[in-house]
């Protein structure tokens, strides 16, 4: 449904026959070959980025109370939607922003905001850094996942009783069985990464913008024969996602080449200073300046007028929750049953196919890669094949429609969250659970799920914010009539209120971070006495 | 109620591996009688074990038959044969206590559950453990969880894989006294896989060899 | 600029005779009572772009009047852009689903009208049977039969009326500019503070439009679709301006905001100290909802504003066409309309023709308390026509060639 318009055909447009103008038109678009370099580059370098600051923290990572704290603040920015994170970053780091108001006119001698290209940068900067906010987030809870059944403590105390400093200790010994573990959650972060349009709407450049926001351009524009060179655009989107998730495949068989001899070197003690200083301070950072970004949404949600360069707005005021809160109660009930049914379907669909790989010891499949086409294809293109599918055998647009849309998206990020955690699971446990005697659904039930009940319930909290996410799949399979608090959001950033949109970014937070807290808890609650259980110090 | 003890019979076991024999055994374990398997790494050790326990992949093709008396149970599933296992790790389920995780072993229908796990932890020296997290019990704790744990569950037979390779040299020896105590107690045919000459001298039963 | 009046008469003449056309094909009124029967207890679905609280909350109101008067339920699907719903049309369409649509009634600007009527996706005519469409004087008022200079033919109906406006910040802006040339001179002056939204927006199409039409000595030209050979000479005065221009813009022109909502955070930022919009009322509802400080005021070039109307129009597939043409006819009448204009709801300008109206009902407008920073509709000067979608069009594409790298 994205190919046929890209080689011209869409027959209510007039396109029945097969041909190559819309490449032409979109290899002749002005600065195309910048925007397809912002993609590739900023997906991979965010990545990188965002990997080597998870990295360091978890090597750095005592288990003391300053690490417990600063990991307990990161997972609440999961919950944070994007284009909020973006909206609130793009605020604190602009030349009027919140960092600038602080500042000035005290130390900057600021009257006027300076005439400084920060926000919107030509190479992406904003954005690289906007998407590091969220990637980290991400990385870490899917790593601390991960980590609960690898010991890390058993490795990292073997390491050391051989002389290796701490944090050496954990690079050399866990995180070589740390990374395949997360690696699909590392992919899914590229793909990402190179295909994001709201952040780069708000944070990118745009003279030329990311592919991505090209693409989405070209398919609103009004002009119908556009949509042509947007299904090409989708095209070479794809093209570029996969180049970077081919570039990084690269990377890794040389890292995994040239770190054999770093692995055995024998080298114990160097750079584990720096390792736990940097590991904290990078993490502190991320962690802080997410936080400002959403003190500063918090802020401007009850903000009167703000005149630059003060340092707090003139006036408060509660206006604009009052004009928000009346009309939210439907949309939140949708969003709810929504997500909640989603990712109650994807989590038994997805165990389900685990348990049955896992009973009759399947490999992983190719066939998996079908599974994961939705998160790198762009939405915007192949949601209108869906629409039309669906209207096609006479589905009206209702709730289940909109359930079965999320479940694209939502299956694949629960399917890669859980999948690793599933298949590494010692196979022991469950063979000694049928050895005592114990039916299979027994060792199911009583054995495997109560083991990996946090890496499910994290899954399950991962798959729920992002079916709260979801906008297009909403808005277009519900035909408009399944309003939820993301619809209601994004209709509400095109106005570009910042307070209003600050009231709704909050709001939109709300659900997945009650959901990430519970994953977080429930564990904690359900293991009190079991220290096992409990996860990586 | 426990079961009469029968012999095991492996008859004309042979696995392969596209193509290629891993290893052939026709072998008989009387009841209480243990049957050493000794071989390097490599050797086949745990396919054969995954065979009589019933997990082997389907990569391999088995052939032959299992007996226990007149039972056949190489067709049944694993949960169905009345094999116990003792791997290297004891294995104790991190997030049931200590008496939960002997009371996963009972089988179903069991009287006096409560009762019996308290005395078979009496009987290793673990009186009082019930409602231990295995995480705080020490390693030579564990392991004796884990067999009473096994013998609760009233296999018909046992499968033991290295399971004293992890424990310190003192700890060793007496397990190996309790371990083989007890099955023999038990009249249990047992068959031990290890790669430790002083394993085997303690079993004091029949030697093969693989590899 | 005189010559804008002559082309302004040239395409008002041009309209009259095309307005004779689609007359046969419309409804007769006397159906209206059956349509109206048909409506009650329809649920319509409206989709509408809802990015301000005001619009939105305008809706609702409607969407009350509207169950209370005719027992049709309204509901506002509330869009990001229009495009999503003309996306759900184009994908109902592919599918064969040419009877049960689930767009009732989009709320369309002029490009998006041009696009949809091209491609078959509107329902009509209808528009003209509205028993509230003679209100706006159609007769004489061109912008209600012509949109973008595109025919209309009774496949919309009009809903508001706007025209560009530029606001400022009397605390940071002493004299504001009259015209392009003073706002280059201007913008030279106080480098950094000006800029406008990125073409294509559709208010960044607006500013280099305005600035082609100040800048040609003949406007005629642009009132019909262009012809490529002439399409050099007509623009070069534009491209030597904003060439000047855009160094001394915001970022020296080397980002720009995307939507006028952008546009209006950086005027409330204080980064820039004058931008503009689309609505006369922007910059008072802005400094209502604590957006921009109550030193902006508005202006407008000498030479007149570009404007247009915003439509209502009705998918060929709807499922309640009836109900949407009723809500659309409720839409047009004074009741409604000067609840609309009324800043302290909206303020979007009215469509309806003064002279048509009851003594009563032009009170009802008259009584509007337009808010600080708006321009009474006196001083809104001359409202500039759309010129034809091929200019801008061409325009947008060559801005994209040339300041695109």
């Amino acid at each position: 449904m994205v190919l046929l318009p890209a080689f011209g055909y869409l027959p209510v447009l007039g396109g029945d026959t097969f041909h190559l103008e819309a490449w032409q038109a979109l290899w002749a678009r002005a600065g195309l070959h910048r925007s397809i370099l912002l993609s590739y580059f900023s997906g991979l370098i965010t990545t990188l980025v965002a990997l080597f600051i998870v990295v360091l923290f978890l090597a750095a990572n005592q288990g003391t109370w300053l690490d417990r704290t600063i990991r307990r603040l990161v997972s609440p920015l999961l919950a944070i939607p994007h284009a909020a994170v973006a909206f609130g970053l793009a605020f604190l780091i602009a030349p009027s922003g919140l960092l600038a108001r602080w500042l000035s006119p005290g130390v900057t001698g600021w009257e006027r905001p300076p005439d400084l290209l920060i926000v919107n940068d030509p190479l992406g900067l904003a954005l690289m850094a906007g998407l590091v906010l969220k990637e980290v987030p991400f990385l870490l809870l899917m790593s601390l996942a991960a980590l609960a059944q690898l010991h890390p403590e058993r490795r990292v105390t073997l390491a050391r009783s051989l002389g290796y400093a701490p944090s050496i200790a954990w690079l050399k010994c866990v995180f070589p069985a740390l990374y395949p573990l997360i690696r699909l959650p590392v992919y899914a972060v590229i793909a990402y990464a190179t295909s994001v349009v709201d952040m780069a709407l708000i944070l990118g450049p745009t003279l030329p913008p990311t592919l991505s926001v090209s693409i989405i351009t070209w398919f609103n524009d009004p002009d119908l024969s556009r949509r042509f060179m947007a299904s090409a655009g989708a095209v070479l989107q794809l093209g570029v996602t996969l180049a970077a998730l081919l570039t990084w495949w690269l990377g890794e068989q040389a890292v995994q080449r040239l770190s054999q001899r770093w692995l055995v070197n024998g080298s114990r003690l160097s750079g584990s200073a720096a390792i736990a200083f940097g590991g904290r301070a990078l993490l502190s950072t991320v962690t802080l300046l997410a936080m400002s970004a959403l003190a500063g949404l918090a802020l401007f949600s009850v903000a009167g007028f703000w005149r630059f360069p003060d340092a707090l707005p003139g006036t408060f005021t509660l206006d604009h929750w009052q004009r928000i809160l009346p009309s939210v109660t439907t949309p939140l009930i949708n969003t709810l049953s929504i997500g909640l049914s989603a990712t109650l379907i994807a989590a038994f669909l997805v165990v389900a196919t685990l348990e049955h790989a896992a009973r009759h010891h399947l490999p992983a499949r190719r066939v998996q890669w079908l599974l994961y086409l939705p998160l790198i294809v762009p939405q915007v293109a192949f949601l209108f094949g869906l629409v039309v599918a669906a209207e096609s055998v006479g589905i009206r647009p209702q709730h289940a429609l909109v359930v079965a849309a999320h479940l694209l998206f939502v299956v694949p990020y629960l399917y890669l969250s859980l999948s690793e955690a599933y298949r590494r699971l010692d196979p022991r446990w469950v063979q000694v659970a049928l050895s005592l005697g114990a039916p299979p659904w027994r060792a199911f039930w009583q054995i495997r799920l109560p083991l990996l009940l946090a890496p499910l319930l994290t899954a399950c909290a991962v798959s729920l914010a992002v079916s709260i996410g979801q906008y297009l799949p909403t808005l277009l399979l519900g035909g408009g009539r399944v309003p939820t608090i993301t619809t209601e959001a994004v209709a509400m950033a095109s106005g570009g209120n910042r307070r209003l949109i600050a009231v709704l970014a909050l709001l939109q937070a709300l659900l997945p971070f009650i959901g990430f807290s519970l994953a977080l808890l429930i564990p904690r609650l359900v293991w009190a006495k079991r220290r096992q259980m409990r996860g990586a110090a | 109620m426990t079961p009469i003890p029968q012999i095991l019979h492996i008859k004309q076991m042979k696995i392969t591996l596209e193509g290629q024999t891993l290893l052939a055994i026709n072998q008989h374990i009387a009841p209480g009688e243990v049957l050493t398997v000794m071989g390097p790494s490599g050797s086949g050790k745990s396919t054969l074990l995954a065979y009589l326990a019933g997990f082997l992949s389907p990569a391999f093709q088995a052939q032959g038959e299992l007996y226990l008396g007149d039972k056949r149970l190489d067709t049944l599933p694993a949960e169905q044969r009345g094999i116990g296992l003792l791997f290297q790790d004891p294995m104790l389920f991190p997030h049931l206590s200590v008496a939960g995780n002997c009371r996963f072993g009972l089988p179903r229908r069991t009287q006096n559950k409560t009762e019996r796990i308290t005395k078979a932890l009496e009987q290793v020296g673990l009186a009082g453990f019930e409602a231990r997290d295995p995480a705080t019990l020490s390693g030579g704790q564990q392991a004796r969880v884990a067999l009473m744990r096994l013998l609760l569950s009233q296999p018909q037979a046992v499968l033991l894989d290295e399971p004293f390779s992890k424990l310190d040299t003192a700890l060793r020896q007496e397990m190996r006294t309790l371990v083989f105590g007890q099955l023999r107690e038990a009249g249990l045919p047992t068959l031990l896989v290890t790669h430790d000459e002083a394993d085997a001298a303690a079993a004091g039963g029949p030697i093969i060899a693989l590899g | 600029m005189p010559n804008n009046r002559n082309s302004l008469r040239a395409t008002v003449a041009m309209a009259v005779l095309a307005l004779a056309l689609p007359a046969a094909a419309t409804p007769h009124t006397s159906d209206w009572q059956s349509i109206m029967a048909e409506a009650k207890g329809q649920t319509v679905y409206w989709n509408a772009w809802a990015g301000e609280e005001r619009i939105n909350t305008y809706i609702s109101w409607v969407a009350q009047q509207v169950d209370a008067r005719y027992g049709v339920e309204l509901v506002h699907v509330k869009l990001g852009d229009t495009s999503e719903a003309v996306s759900r049309v184009l994908a109902e369409k592919q599918a064969g689903n040419d009877e049960r649509g689930s767009v009732d009634m989009i709320w369309i600007n002029g490009e998006n009208f041009a696009a949809m009527k091209a491609n078959g996706l509107l329902f009509g005519p209808w528009a003209d049977a509205m028993p509230h469409y003679p209100l706006t004087d159609p007769d004489n008022t061109p912008a209600v039969r012509y949109d973008w200079t595109i025919p209309v033919d009774g496949l919309e109906s009009p809903w508001s009326s706007s025209q560009v406006v530029f606001y400022y910040d009397t605390a940071l802006v002493e004299n504001h500019p009259n015209n392009m040339a003073e706002l280059l001179e201007w913008a030279t002056l106080n480098p950094g503070e000006f800029t406008y939204p990125q073409v294509p927006n559709f208010l960044g199409n607006a500013f280099i439009t305005q600035a082609m039409l100040e800048l040609s000595d003949s406007t005629k030209l642009f009132y019909e679709p262009m012809q490529a050979e002439d399409f050099d000479t007509a623009t070069a005065a534009l491209w030597e301006f904003l060439d000047e221009l855009h160094p001394h813009l915001w970022r020296s022109g080397r980002a720009f905001p995307s939507n006028s909502a952008d546009l209006r955070s950086l005027m409330g930022d204080s980064e820039i100290s004058i931008a503009l919009s689309f609505s006369a009322t922007e910059a008072s509802g802005a400094i209502a909802n604590h957006e921009l400080p109550d030193t902006v005021r508005s202006y407008v070039h000498d030479s007149g504003m570009i404007g247009n109307m915003s439509f209502m129009a009705i998918p060929y597939n709807a499922q309640h066409k009836a109900g949407a043409m009723v809500v659309a006819n409720y839409l047009m009448s004074p009741e409604a309309q000067a609840e609309k204009q009324d800043p302290k709801v909206w303020g979007s300008g009215t469509i309806l023709a003064m002279d048509m109206l009851s003594p009563e009902e032009r009170a009802l407008f008259d009584d509007i308390d337009l808010g600080i920073a708006t321009l009474p509709p006196s001083e809104l000067g001359e409202l500039l026509g759309q010129p034809h979608p091929s200019w801008v069009d061409a325009i947008a594409e060559a801005w994209q060639t040339r300041y695109v790298n």
